[in-house]
This record gives C-alpha cells, sequence and structure tokens, in this order.
C-alpha cells in the first residue's frame, strides 16, 4: 500500500507530461507545416540538382556529375573572385559598423537633450528599405550629375566629377558605405540592448576608485559588451553571405564584375547564365557556410547563458 | 554626481554630427522628389529647386494605367497586403509554437528550435529555383498569395524565436494562478500571458513587418505584373529604366519609407527589449 502510492503518483505525473508532449506537438504542427512545408522540399531539390549537369530549364539531357559542380567552383577563379569580395565586404563593413555602431549606442545611452528625439533620427537609415537605400546612394554618387560630387566640388575637396561607381574597387567600397551607412543604425541598437544590461553600480565603484571615463570604457563597458559584439559578428556576417539587393540596385555587380558578392555571383551563373546545376552547388556552398555561422551563433548564445 | 560640462558638449557634438549623417542623404532623397528633372541635372547643383512642386505625389493619388504613380500605387497596395497578410499568419502560428517552446516539455525541443532557426536563416538563393518551379505548378507565381506563403516561411521561425524568448522572461507562477482558478492552457494563454506580452508582441509584428515589407530577392523573380509586384521591385525597375528623372525613384522612396518608418517611430520603446528577447538564450 505505502509503495503503491508514489508509484501512481509517478504514473500520473508520466501521463501528464505525455498529455504536455501531445500538446507540445499540436501547438507546433501550424508552425512546422508553414515553415518547413515551403522550406523543406527546395532546400533537397537544390541539392539534387546540384549533382547533376543541368544547363538550362528544359534541358533534356542532365547527365550525373557527382561532385563535379563543386569541384567546378572551387577551380574558378570568379568563384574565387567573389568570395574575396564577400569577405572584404563582410570584415570591412562589419569592422566600421561595430565601429560606429558602438559610437551611436553609448551616445543613445547618453544623457542627451531630447534623447527621443535623437533615438528617432538612428532609427531612419533602419526603417529604410534596402532598395530605396541602394537607389538613394546610386543617385548621390552620380558621376555626372549627384549630390556627393557637387558637394565636394563646391566644397573644394575635388577639382572635378568622379566616377564613383564606375571603377572595380572603388565602387565595392562605395556599395560598402551605403550598407554601413543603412545597418550601423541596427548594430547601434543591438549594442544598447546590451549596454543596458550592464549594471549600473560598476561605473560608480568604479568613479569612487578614480577611474575616468575612457578609462571604465575599457575596463568595464567593453569587456560586459563583448558578448554582444560576438552576437553581431555572426549575425552581420551571415548577412553578408546572403547580400544582394544592394548590389543589384547599385551595381549589378560590375563594374568589370568589381561588386559581385557570392549570392550575386549565384544569381548570376544560376539565372543570366542558366546554370542550374551550377548554381545550386554555388548556393549550397552558401548554405554550409552559413549554417556553420549559425551553429557557431547559438554557441554564443549558450555561452552568454551559462554566463548569466 | 553631475558629469562634467566638456562631457556633455562633447555629446551633444556628437549626436549631432551623426544626426547630420542619418538625416542628409534622406533629405536629399526628399528635396529630389519635389525637384523638376531640370534643377535635378544642374551643374553646378541646386541643393534647393526654383519651383518645388508636388506634382509627383499628387500623381500617385490620380493617375491611372501604365503611369509610374499608378504602379507605385498599386505595387503600394500589394505591399502592403502582403506585409499585413504576412504578419497576421506568421504572429498566430508562431506564437501558438513560441508558447509550446517556452512553457511545455517535450523530447527534442532543443533539435527543434536549431531546426526553426537555420530554416530562418537560409539564403534564398538556395531555395529560389525550385521554388519558382513549385509556384508555377501551384500557378502562385505573380501572386498575393504565394508571396505570403513564401515570405511567411522565413518570418514565423523569426517569431518564434523571440516570442518564445519574450515567454520564457514571464514568471510561470502567473499562469499556474489562473489554472488553479479553472483555466486550460490555451485560455492561460489568451487571457493572462498574451495581454502581459503586449510589448513583446508589438516589437515582434513591427520586426516581422519590417522583413516583409523590405524583401527584394523572391519579389524579383517571382511578381512581373501590377497583380503582385512590391514596392522595392517596382522601385528597383524604374531605377534602371527612368534614370533620367530621379525625382520619380526618389518620390517612389519616400512612399516606400513612410509605412514602415511611422511604425517604427509608434513602437520606439519596444524596439530594444525585443532586440534584447532576439539575442538572448536558444
Amino acid at each position: 500500500m505505502l509503495r503503491r502510492a508514489p508509484s501512481h503518483r509517478r504514473a500520473a505525473a508520466g501521463q501528464r507530461r505525455r498529455g504536455e508532449g501531445w500538446f507540445a506537438v499540436a501547438l507546433l504542427v501550424p508552425s512546422v507545416l508553414v515553415v518547413f512545408g515551403v522550406v523543406v522540399y527546395p532546400v533537397l531539390r537544390t541539392l539534387m540538382i546540384s549533382f547533376f549537369d543541368v544547363d538550362s530549364p528544359v534541358a533534356t539531357e542532365t547527365p550525373f556529375v557527382g561532385l563535379g559542380n563543386y569541384t567546378e567552383a572551387l577551380g574558378e577563379p570568379a568563384f574565387w573572385r567573389a568570395a574575396r569580395q564577400t569577405a572584404y565586404f563582410a570584415v570591412t563593413s562589419i569592422a566600421l559598423e561595430l565601429l560606429f555602431g558602438t559610437g551611436i549606442a553609448l551616445l543613445l545611452n547618453a544623457p542627451l537633450r531630447a534623447r527621443w528625439l535623437f533615438r528617432a533620427v538612428v532609427i531612419l537609415p533602419w526603417a529604410l528599405p534596402t532598395i530605396v537605400n541602394g537607389a538613394m546612394w546610386r543617385q548621390i554618387l552620380n558621376s555626372q550629375y549627384g549630390a556627393f560630387n557637387a558637394l565636394l566640388t563646391q566644397l573644394g575637396v575635388l577639382d572635378e566629377y568622379r566616377s564613383w561607381l564606375g571603377e572595380p574597387f572603388l565602387a565595392l567600397n562605395m556599395v560598402m558605405l551605403a550598407d554601413v551607412w543603412k545597418n550601423t543604425s541596427l548594430v547601434a541598437f543591438l549594442l544598447l540592448a546590451g549596454l543596458q544590461a550592464i549594471d549600473v553600480n560598476l561605473y560608480e565603484a568604479a568613479r569612487v576608485d578614480g577611474a575616468g571615463p575612457i578609462r571604465s570604457f575599457f575596463s568595464i563597458t567593453l569587456p560586459l559588451l563583448l558578448p554582444s559584439i560576438a552576437i553581431v559578428l555572426v549575425l552581420r556576417t551571415i548577412e553578408t553571405f546572403k547580400v544582394f539587393d544592394i548590389i543589384y540596385i547599385m551595381t549589378r555587380g560590375g563594374p568589370a564584375s568589381g561588386t559581385q558578392t557570392l549570392t550575386f555571383y549565384t544569381y548570376l551563373q544560376a539565372f543570366s547564365d542558366q546554370r542550374l546545376g551550377y548554381g545550386s552547388a554555388l548556393a549550397y556552398l552558401i548554405v554550409s557556410a552559413v549554417v556553420a555561422l549559425a551553429v557557431l551563433y547559438l554557441r554564443l548564445l549558450h555561452g552568454q547563458e551559462g554566463r548569466a | 554626481m553631475k558629469s562634467s560640462l566638456a562631457y556633455r558638449i562633447f555629446i551633444h557634438v556628437a549626436a549631432l554630427f551623426v544626426a547630420v549623417v542619418f538625416l542628409a542623404p534622406f533629405a536629399w532623397l526628399l528635396i529630389s522628389s519635389v525637384s523638376t528633372p531640370a534643377d535635378l541635372l544642374a551643374r553646378p547643383l541646386h541643393w534647393w529647386p526654383e519651383d518645388p512642386s508636388v506634382e509627383r505625389y499628387a500623381r500617385f493619388f490620380t493617375a491611372s494605367g501604365d503611369d509610374v504613380s499608378a504602379v507605385y500605387r498599386q505595387s503600394l497596395v500589394n505591399s502592403t497586403v502582403v506585409a499585413l497578410s504576412t504578419v497576421a499568419l506568421s504572429m498566430f502560428v508562431g506564437v501558438l509554437g513560441a508558447y509550446a517552446m517556452a512553457r511545455l516539455r517535450f523530447r527534442y525541443k532543443r533539435i527543434v528550435l536549431v531546426l526553426f532557426l537555420i530554416a530562418y536563416m537560409l539564403p534564398p538563393i538556395a531555395l529560389l529555383i525550385p521554388l519558382y518551379l513549385v509556384l508555377a505548378q501551384l500557378q502562385l507565381l505573380d501572386s498575393i498569395v504565394g508571396l505570403v506563403l513564401v515570405y511567411s516561411s522565413f518570418t514565423t521561425p523569426f517569431v518564434l524565436w523571440i516570442m518564445t524568448n519574450q515567454f520564457l522572461a514571464l514568471p510561470a507562477e502567473l499562469e499556474d494562478a489562473a489554472r488553479v482558478d479553472g483555466c486550460s492552457r490555451l485560455g492561460a494563454l489568451v487571457r493572462i500571458v498574451l495581454p502581459v506580452s503586449r510589448p513583446g508582441l508589438f516589437a515582434t509584428m513591427m520586426f516581422a513587418f519590417l522583413l516583409a515589407w523590405d524583401e527584394f530577392l523572391y519579389a524579383l523573380i517571382f511578381t512581373s505584373t501590377a497583380d503582385a509586384k512590391t514596392l522595392p521591385v517596382a522601385i528597383a525597375e524604374f531605377t534602371g529604366r527612368y534614370s533620367v528623372d530621379f525625382g520619380l525613384v526618389a518620390a517612389g522612396g519616400v512612399l516606400a519609407t513612410v509605412p514602415p518608418l511611422l511604425l517604427a517611430l509608434a513602437f520606439q520603446r519596444y524596439i530594444v527589449s525585443g532586440l534584447a528577447a532576439s539575442a538572448v538564450k536558444g
């Protein structure tokens, strides 16, 4: 008698847990359908196409080439060029976004007059659609009648108008500039969330110990902000692997392929040249990079949880 | 303790500088949209139009047929319908899923969450070709329904992710009390949990709306006519074709910025808490 009571209770708890499990499944089914109903087939299909030589949407002969498309990509100078440009784009733009973003986050957190107004201004580039941002900068940087040329010549910095989007490396930097202008806002808000989680008493203690604002930035703010910075780093890197729209609208990958990033190169191969098999292999190279970064992102979040 | 005068001057000057850098390009977009083509092609450039006119905005309400302004109007309607429907669908299913993630115990929870996260981060370029063929077969190309389905596949994991973290931040006792009073799980979710998480819900809706409003690659490939073409696609088209009258592109750009900007300003106090929820735990 005495022994049965606990086991009975355990059985009831087990049943409740099983019931909970079914209830969880019921609540999750709609999301699973909406997400994986759309995503799973294309993901597998692209993987399959990447093993075949498909050179037209209506091709009748599509020989199996195994990893042929992948080895072709890895031996293709244009692929490596796009990869180098993506890496340059990622490293430089994210470094600038973190630098400016940290500064702006500190300002957003500082005792400014009309703080709400400053916050509203910082929101603007974030809310501006990417395509609008690209169209705007494309015009500002126009070689014939752009505002950037007009400003610099009227200030006496430039003697004559320059073609900002006309030379490959310069154009890449200009596209990056437009991208940094827009995304610094988001980075600033993400870092502000991290800043606001820092205990104010730490600053008070530092001040009592005689540390100035610069000293307390480097010994309190920056170390405690590092987890947020790491998260921004990974999230933004994933975004640069996917960057497409701003390049499409500003340069279409030109001049001389100078602004082609991996996604844009893949788009051109798959859609302009209709090399569907090769394009699918390229897409999968991007997928593997993104998944690796996503796993790193989860590790970082997990580490943060452990510290908290 | 009061901060020093030098510090206060420094932060205000710095904030002013940032504000100028952020406002100037957009101000130029606004000015361009009310300038004549001659003003915009002038050298030296006219920083202020000689004869500002809101004609491009007026045409937006009156134009018909193939006129650029009429295309803008139709694609603004399409963008709005697509974004709002995407938000509605993904919020409905995502909130239910998030509640399960945050409050119920079941096996493989962590794997499920990781799969949703990967689905969210998948590059669209990897899905584009087969998705195009599937939509063609289902006759969902160039249709608003097709776009909403595709967009919901990446906004839903986002909603699920943020709302899971929002729900986890609430004390479990809140629901326990309601359930002792005879509420079902679902009843507690609707009557207790959702009202308390209103700030998180607002923030999530805003982020999901911005994601859908900003999307370009899928819309570029999957839509072709006024039936479903969204505003970013229309603007991209005219940026290539009507490169001479930038004023028209500028007016479209301003129109495309108004809805997300108003939304972001209205919900601005939820942005930071929403972002904090998107980047914690898992």
